[in-house]
């Protein structure tokens, strides 16, 4: 803990006492009379609403360095002067009536047992515990309401150097490797999202792959939104020396609840020379929740950023997954789905800035909008002077499945370079009676019908996915589909 | 188990303009049946309005299943799925392409569906190695490669390709009637005789025995799948029927004769196709 370079609860006592304050205290001295969510035993639980003493005591209570402390306070201050985003969609948000930080354990666990029983329950659910019994995974981060509570590295990766571990150990553990890249990738001046995110992050993975290791199997975490009214802002880095290899993959599921939530992360990756590395998101909020992330890799010379971005459930979801091509022979590729049901906007879509020569990307974003959804591909292909024989392709696909629903591209295209290749696709259908028909007529109902085109509609981008995520995204989809003809 | 296909008095309708006019027609399991007649008489659409497309919309007449015991299914009530899992099926002229969807996921849903009517959603599949072990002997039998199943549906496929994909799936799904819309259609004459030998072979197995309507152009696909009834239609309408003779009578000489033998039939049938042109 270090205290010693922060001011302590009983400092702050003394100077500019507020009523606020004294609020808050009595929530401290008092925590377990705020039974926050049903069965989770919580240690400590900010109060709602968002100022600088809130984010004093969220840097308090994680002990962390001063630095960090100004971080957010600057990222703070960024947030409350930038204004609301006026495109993408609509976003109803009471920032007072949102709690930033919850956490519910003291601690790391580091032994499966230790994890408390409710939220094993969880896991199990989620099959968390049948993915580390199979190995299928190398190292399991389960984030909880904040707070990662139960984490596990193979030994072998842990022998080559390779960090796996939460964001806030990785502070205390790894300062000065976290320093150098932190908020360097994502300044908090990005957005304003990026920037509240900046101020109350907590939890999200820190990875860190040395030169030359390549890790054969995917890396997973599993976050839950769990608590109502509640953000969540975790906050990612990874870290890909030159020539290492890593598969990170996250997956999302979310219970309902009847008032507005708020997920804001933040992820950044920098791929070294020659570098690999591939992030894979399957999300599936529930249909009241906020998801609003800013996800961007820098890749250097012959790097390889892919992300692999799979949307469904949220009320909106503004996602954009970019790759800086920064050094020549730099690839980006992004494959995007986005699902959108009743009550549901997707605003998805990609990014690719070439800032150098010989740099090429790809974006393959299909989206289905059914029920009344709406989804939106919005993207952006820059190429900035200079980039010479840079080659862009983006191609996305559009699938409606009734006359209530509805799509929109936005494409951006910024090319400050004249020797340079881009290319730019976008079809827009319409689920065909005819199709319908014909899988019918062989004996399967509307639904399964249904649900078989849209299967074989994103199945370029499935077979990209692990196996167990691939049966996972084929079996939301059949949910999504159940029920929703006929 | 149903014996008889029985159509009477069928009238249908595309968008509000009437393409059948009253068609009689009974077929029993182990029959072939040869439909056949000029461009626009309406062949393609009865094909259609058995198999319950949305688009053909019956204003008249029935079509019913009838069991050994004398039951019936009105056919008019069930949806397409319903036809399929009660016995029909239909080799399409244009089989749709569904890409992304493998032909042997997209037949193993079919077969499990169609071998158990009752089957709910989400419920569990024929075993993948029982499936895989019988796709792999029918498509032995087919003269296709177990690779081709791995493609998608339709996707690409040659028009050859698409008929034997159809016939295929005929062999799978074991139908009690089947339909086959000018699956002659496109093939070259070794094609043609290695359909005709398909489906023959096929359509009477000892546990299928089916009832077979063949609608075509041309006797070819009719070799080796002698039509124990010929129909002509014209103008949305069964105008003659006969044997095989009559079958390789228009194959030789069209239907001039049919055309002067029913005038009010022909010209409707011109009529229909004029209309059609004006919709183009």
């Amino acid at each position: 803990m270090a205290t010693d370079t922060m001011p302590s609860a009983a400092e702050l006592e003394g100077a500019g006492r507020t009523a606020d304050d004294a609020t808050n205290e009595a929530v401290l001295a008092d925590i377990n009379k705020y039974d926050f969510v049903t069965e989770t035993k919580g240690v400590f639980k900010a109060r709602k609403g968002l100022n600088a003493e809130v984010v004093r005591q969220i840097s308090e209570m994680k002990g962390e360095p001063e630095w960090m402390l100004d971080f957010r306070l600057r990222s703070l201050e960024i947030f409350e002067s930038k204004p609301m985003p006026e495109w993408g969609g609509d976003i109803n948000i009471d920032f007072d009536d949102v709690y930033y930080y919850l956490k519910p354990t003291e601690g790391q666990s580091t032994k499966w047992e230790d994890v408390p029983e409710e939220i094993k329950d969880t896991y199990d659910k989620l099959g968390i515990v049948e993915a580390e019994q199979k190995r299928l995974v190398a190292g399991v981060k389960a984030q909880f309401e904040s707070e990662v509570v139960y984490g596990s590295l193979e030994k072998d990766l842990a022998d080559q150097g390779v960090i796996f571990t939460d964001t806030d150990t990785a502070i205390k553990e790894h300062p000065e490797l976290l320093r150098e890249y932190f908020g360097k990738i994502i300044p908090p001046e990005d957005n304003k999202f990026a920037a509240l995110n900046s101020a109350v992050w907590s939890g999200g993975s820190f990875i860190y792959v040395p030169p030359g290791v390549k890790i054969d199997f995917p890396l997973q975490a599993y976050f839950r939104i769990n608590a109502e009214s509640m953000g969540q802002f975790e906050r990612t880095l990874i870290i890909v020396d030159e020539g290492a290899e890593v598969h990170y993959v996250e997956g999302c599921t979310a219970p309902m609840y009847s008032t507005e939530s708020l997920h804001s992360a933040v992820v950044e990756i920098v791929v070294k020379k020659g570098g690999r590395c591939r992030y894979t998101t399957i999300q599936n909020w529930a249909n009241n929740i906020y998801n609003l992330v800013t996800k961007r890799a820098m890749a250097y010379k012959d790097a390889l950023m892919e992300w692999i971005d799979g949307n469904l459930g949220s009320q909106l979801t503004m996602k954009y997954p970019a790759v800086y091509m920064m050094e020549p022979g730099a690839r980006g590729e992004i494959l995007s789905i986005a699902f959108a049901s009743k009550g549901q906007h997707q605003d998805a879509g990609a990014k690719l800035v070439h800032c150098a020569p010989n740099t090429s990307g790809r974006i393959i974003s299909k989206s289905i909008s059914k029920n009344g959804g709406r989804s939106s591909y919005r993207g952006l292909c820059k190429v900035e002077d200079g980039a010479v024989e840079s080659k862009s392709n983006v191609v996305c696909d559009a699938l409606i499945l009734d006359p209530d629903s509805r799509s929109d591209t936005y494409p951006y295209i910024e090319v400050e370079e004249q020797d340079v290749q881009i290319e730019h696709e976008a079809s827009v259908s319409r689920i065909g009676e005819e199709q319908l028909f014909y899988l019918m007529s062989r004996g399967l109902s509307e639904a399964e019908a249904s649900s078989m085109i849209v299967s074989g509609f994103i199945e370029p981008l499935v077979k990209e996915l692990p196996m167990e995520y691939a049966v996972e995204m084929n079996r939301l989809i059949e949910l999504q589909m159940e029920g929703s003809v006929g | 188990m149903s014996k008889t296909l029985k159509i009477t008095d069928l009238q249908v309708s595309v968008a509000g303009k009437p393409i059948l006019n009253g068609v009689n027609l009974t077929i029993n399991r182990g029959e072939t049946h040869a439909l056949m007649g000029p461009n626009g008489s309406g062949k393609s659409t009865l094909g259609n309005a058995i198999m319950g497309h949305p688009t053909y919309e019956v204003t008249s007449g029935s079509i019913e299943l009838i069991d050994a015991e004398g039951n019936v299914t009105d056919v008019l009530d069930l949806d397409a799925s319903e036809r399929a899992r009660a016995g029909l099926f239909m080799a399409f002229q244009r089989p749709m392409a569904v890409p992304g969807v493998k032909l042997a996921d997209f037949m193993r849903h079919a077969t499990t569906n169609v071998r158990n009517p009752d089957r709910k959603e989400g419920e569990d599949l024929i075993p993948m190695r029982e499936f895989r072990k019988e796709l792999k002997g029918k498509m032995g039998q087919l003269r296709m490669d177990l690779d081709f199943a791995r493609r998608y549906v339709n996707d690409g496929f040659s028009g050859g390709e698409m008929k034997r994909a159809e016939i295929l799936q005929m062999a799978m799904l074991k139908p009690r009637f089947a339909i086959l819309d000018e699956t002659d259609s496109g093939l070259d004459v070794d094609a043609v005789k290695l359909a005709s030998e398909s489906i023959a072979e096929i359509g009477h197995e000892a546990d299928t025995e089916m009832g077979i309507l063949i609608i075509t152009h041309h006797d070819k696909l009719l070799e080796r799948n002698t039509p124990d009834f010929t129909h002509v239609i014209l103008g949305g309408r069964i105008v003659e029927t006969g044997g095989v003779e009559l079958a390789h009578e228009l194959h030789e000489n069209g239907y001039d004769r049919i055309r002067e033998m029913y005038p009010e039939a022909a010209k409707a049938n011109t009529q229909m196709q004029e209309e059609d042109a004006v919709a183009v």
